[in-house]
């Protein structure tokens, strides 16, 4: 890039991470102000995070997103590496078929996804609850990771399970012994993307939740909507450290095995 | 040997998750009444948590608390899902329509003692007539407010609202049935209209009022009227009597031509898992000191009397809704077959 | 060498099985590898939808509920003009934030990927970071910020810029600024991906043959990495038309999207019947984008680039 064309360049990127990130750093900002309803800088304060931690009906919602995220990660990681496997190893007819199946969650709009899951459950008598928020959790989450696991069967040696196999080993075995840990990272990652993904959720989540499985973003959501409080600038706060810890490990992580 | 270990903590994670499936799956089928918990449905912004907390202090149940916006929300969920909840609270036209479509429980009102507390009035209305599935909770209406700040104009009446100089800075409720209701009014016909000609011309009406309309909102409006997001609106009572404690410019004005009155009740969901502990929770609320509490922090009427003695008399002064008010106020009823017209009319305002 | 061979003759025969083993238990493992996932989809996805458009065609009782009697009236609804204009509402404003999304993150993409290796993947994850923020938090932020008492109005109170606070939260603008701040880096990621792989040779050929930059950019850089734009077209287009929180949050629930139509119908009209309808025609309506999408990228989908 020549010398003249620099500037204007960087200065647009500076503005866009501006767009990006001046509105979450002003939230963190106002987490530490002394003030209720007003954006005046009223002087440093503490105050909201301590008030977040004796807010049960929050702590109550961290604890249930914690629990549908683990269950639905385990679930779809397994379900959605085994199908990945699966898929890229056999031939059958109807391949065609299941292969627009698992594409299909990952472009329907999430809203017709909850309502579909929401008039089933519905139909068929199952009350909302933890139980149907883990199932539409799981739904949605598998796609992702065959996607991610599928993108590195791509570039997989097929000839090192073939090898294995000329030794002697069973399928179970190969598999056990070889694909496995060759998918060791990929199987990584799209549990963390799965996890993500389920933490995140709300609209979904909005229609298949019951009376005791409200999320931490359904929380957030009716705090939201039932005024703007300093409160849930601090709990964002501590989100977002969460969040930029567990992306900064998952790096690091991913560099050392480079 | 690293390999093996990750297959073995995966197989492990894997049993370990068929048993939470299998644990949640007998959860929600098993008919659980001795469970200590409780699944309440209320309206948002309606009930202080620490309320929840001492009942579960006292009782070791467990309260899963859940909220809703609008009648419509709560009846649509009750559609939906029934088994739910074990508790919920419905506006009187629409325990009328629970009713009617069996989808409440009878309320054994002998496990409720402190139902005494509740003034006469509030008992045996058209909705409920014999008191079989209903108990009062609070009561209220639904009026004007205006930030005398913000706003020189007299305003006396719901037409009042039309002036241009209001333009797109007043709050009105998310509620399709009493918004149109005091539309009909405003043109002289009954609020509970079901000829599809008036409601339509009531529609047409809160066109001409929407330019002025800045935000549908039921249950956040005190925090819009109190930072001066809007210039008055049609609000809850106890939302009005919450914005002036924060800002003493707003004003609470009875409509010259309609005053539209509510009265919500606890109601028993068809098929509630632990109605025993329903029963508990309504008699804990029907406590004088305890319906107390709840009026100190979101003050509506209350039709316990016996809590009503126990207020403090500024507080007393704010839920005081006066008496010829009260007279000419009209509670809303259920408009059956019309009900999809409301509907439509709403959806169209709403574009 | 042989391995190579091996791999073509796969390739070039797709019926016969890669792996020589019995029929039969490769069979075997085959249904106990594929049919978990199948069932379970079928079972939590495709049972559900089919009972949606089942339900599209039937009717609606006085207090909501389902009657069971055959009929087309719920998508004939969609012809009467209140219900038109929610759809062509629904178009436009997702359209116009896919417009903004693509015509702000094609540039930038475009520095990021002309920018030193090294910094590259710090620069892409700096546009990822927000994203995994919660999306509800990133659309209070906007409320923080526009609301009348909030952050802009009182910084331009303060410097005497503006006299009366500013109208800016509770508008449709408001409601656009909240779809692209939600879905911007699901633009920029496709484009970056596409714009990356971009071969820098043919950029010098047309050069060399006396292009203009802005010819360049035209007949070369766009058609090259139109794949990438469309993809990330798809990915802001379809997500927006269901994002009916950000409306109701900051549009003061007056404007409705599709979304909110098909919510409102399931939690507040009750009218099961046509919020099916209209969940099936937003489900066309993906379908034709994806279809359209697969037209223009050839049929190869890189799953990578969907991402």
């Amino acid at each position: 890039m020549s010398r003249l064309t620099r500037l204007p360049s960087v200065a647009y990127a500076v503005f866009i991470y501006s767009f990006l990130y001046v509105p979450i750093a002003i939230l963190v900002a106002y987490s530490f102000n002394d003030s209720k309803l007003n954006a005046v800088w009223k002087g440093f304060t503490f105050a909201w995070y301590a008030k977040l931690w004796t807010n049960t009906s929050i702590l109550e919602a961290a604890k249930i997103s914690l629990t549908v995220g683990f269950f639905s990660t385990v679930i779809s990681t397994m379900l959605g590496t085994l199908v990945a496997v699966g898929m890229y190893r056999y031939r059958f007819r109807g391949k065609g078929m299941i292969d627009a199946m698992l594409y299909v969650p990952l472009v329907m709009s999430e809203i017709v996804m909850g309502i579909a899951l929401l008039a089933f459950f519905s139909m068929i008598k199952v009350p909302l609850g933890m139980g149907t928020l883990l199932i539409a959790h799981i739904t949605f989450s598998i796609p992702f990771v065959v996607v991610v696991i599928n993108a590195r069967l791509k570039g997989f040696d097929q000839s090192i399970e073939e090898a294995s196999k000329d030794l002697g080993a069973n399928e179970w075995q190969t598999f056990r012994l070889i694909t496995f840990p060759l998918l060791g990272p990929a199987i990584a990652a799209s549990a963390m993307l799965a996890f993500t993904i389920s933490i995140d959720d709300v609209i979904v989540s909005f229609f298949v939740a019951g009376p005791d499985s409200t999320t931490l973003p359904l929380q957030i959501f009716s705090m939201v909507r039932h005024g703007v409080t300093p409160e849930i600038n601090a709990l964002s706060t501590l989100m977002l450290i969460v969040t930029l810890t567990f992306v900064v490990f998952a790096q690091k992580l991913q560099t050392r095995k480079r | 040997m690293k390999a093996r270990k990750g297959f073995r903590l995966i197989l492990v994670l894997l049993i370990l998750a068929s048993f939470i499936m299998s644990g949640c799956g007998s959860e929600a089928t098993t008919d659980s009444s001795d469970e200590k918990v409780l699944n309440v449905f209320n309206w948002a912004e309606y009930l202080p948590k620490k309320v929840i907390k001492d009942f579960e202090q006292e009782t070791g149940i467990k309260v899963n608390y859940g909220t809703y916006s609008s009648n419509e929300e709560m009846f649509a969920k009750l559609n939906t899902g029934q088994g739910q909840y074990d508790l919920a609270v419905a506006s009187l036209y629409y325990v009328d329509v629970l009713i009617k479509e069996g989808l409440v429980e009878e309320i054994d009102q002998g496990k409720i003692p402190n139902v005494k507390n509740i003034g006469e009035e509030f008992l045996g209305k058209d909705a409920d007539p014999e008191d079989k599935y209903s108990v009062p909770y609070l009561w209220g209406e639904e009026l004007i407010v205006m930030n005398t700040d913000l706003v020189d104009k007299k305003v006396t009446s719901i037409k009042d609202l039309l002036d241009p100089q209001f333009k797109n800075s007043l709050v009105i409720l998310d509620d399709p049935r009493t918004v149109i209701g005091s539309a009909l009014a405003v043109l002289g016909y009954s609020p509970n209209s079901t000829n599809e000609k008036e409601i339509e011309e009531a529609g047409k009406w809160l066109k001409k009022l929407k330019p002025n309309i800045k935000v549908f909102d039921s249950d956040n409006a005190k925090a819009l009227l109190a930072s001066g997001e809007v210039k008055g609106g049609i609000v809850y009572g106890a939302e009005a009597s919450l914005a002036i404690r924060e800002n003493k410019a707003i004003e609470k004005i009875y409509p010259k031509e309609f005053l539209s009155l509510w009265q919500d009740n606890f109601v028993i969901p068809k098929g509630a898992k632990h109605k025993e502990n329903a029963l508990k929770f309504i008699d804990y609320i029907l406590r004088p000191e305890v319906s107390k509490e709840i009026v100190m922090d979101y003050p509506y009427a209350n039709p316990n009397t016996e809590a009503v003695k126990l207020l403090p008399e500024d507080i007393r002064k704010e839920i005081d809704i006066p008496e010829e008010e009260a007279k000419r106020g009209t509670h809303m009823k259920d408009v059956g077959e019309a009900t999809v017209i409301y509907d439509r009319i709403w959806a169209e305002l709403k574009q | 060498m042989l391995k190579k061979e091996n791999a073509t003759l796969a390739t070039d025969i797709p019926i016969k099985p890669k792996i020589k083993h019995s029929k039969k238990k490769i069979n075997l493992a085959a249904i106990w590898t594929i049919s978990p996932v199948t069932i379970w989809l079928l079972l939590f996805l495709f049972i559900p939808l089919f009972f949606i458009l089942v339900v599209s065609v039937m009717s609606r009782g006085t207090y909501g509920g389902i009657e069971y009697t055959f009929t087309l009236e719920n998508y004939a609804r969609f012809f009467e003009p209140l219900y038109l204009r929610i759809i062509v509402v629904s178009i436009a404003m997702a359209a116009a934030t896919t417009l903004i999304c693509v015509v702000f993150g094609y540039p930038f993409a475009y520095i990021i990927a002309q920018s030193p290796a090294k910094y590259r993947t710090l620069l892409l994850l700096l546009v990822i970071v927000p994203f995994w923020t919660n999306s509800l938090i990133r659309t209070y932020a906007w409320i923080v910020l526009l609301r009348t008492e909030g952050v802009i109005n009182t910084i331009l109170l303060k410097i005497g810029l503006i006299a009366e606070p500013l109208t800016l939260l509770y508008n449709s603008g408001a409601t656009l600024i909240g779809f692209v701040y939600t879905l911007f880096p699901f633009a920029v990621l496709p484009l970056y991906a596409s714009i990356e792989k971009l071969d820098r040779t043919f950029l010098e050929a047309s050069s060399d043959l006396g292009g203009r930059p802005w010819q360049t950019f035209l007949n070369v850089t766009l058609p090259l990495t139109f794949p990438g734009v469309v993809a990330a077209s798809l990915l802001v287009f379809i997500p927006t038309l269901g994002l009916f929180f950000i409306s109701d949050l900051m549009g003061g629930a007056k404007t409705m999207i599709i979304g909110n139509l098909i919510k409102n119908q399931f939690l507040t009209a009750r009218d099961w019947p046509f919020g099916s309808a209209a969940s099936i025609i937003l489900m066309v309506l993906t379908l034709m984008m994806i279809l359209f999408y697969l037209k223009v990228s050839g049929g190869k989908t890189d799953d990578t680039e969907l991402l």
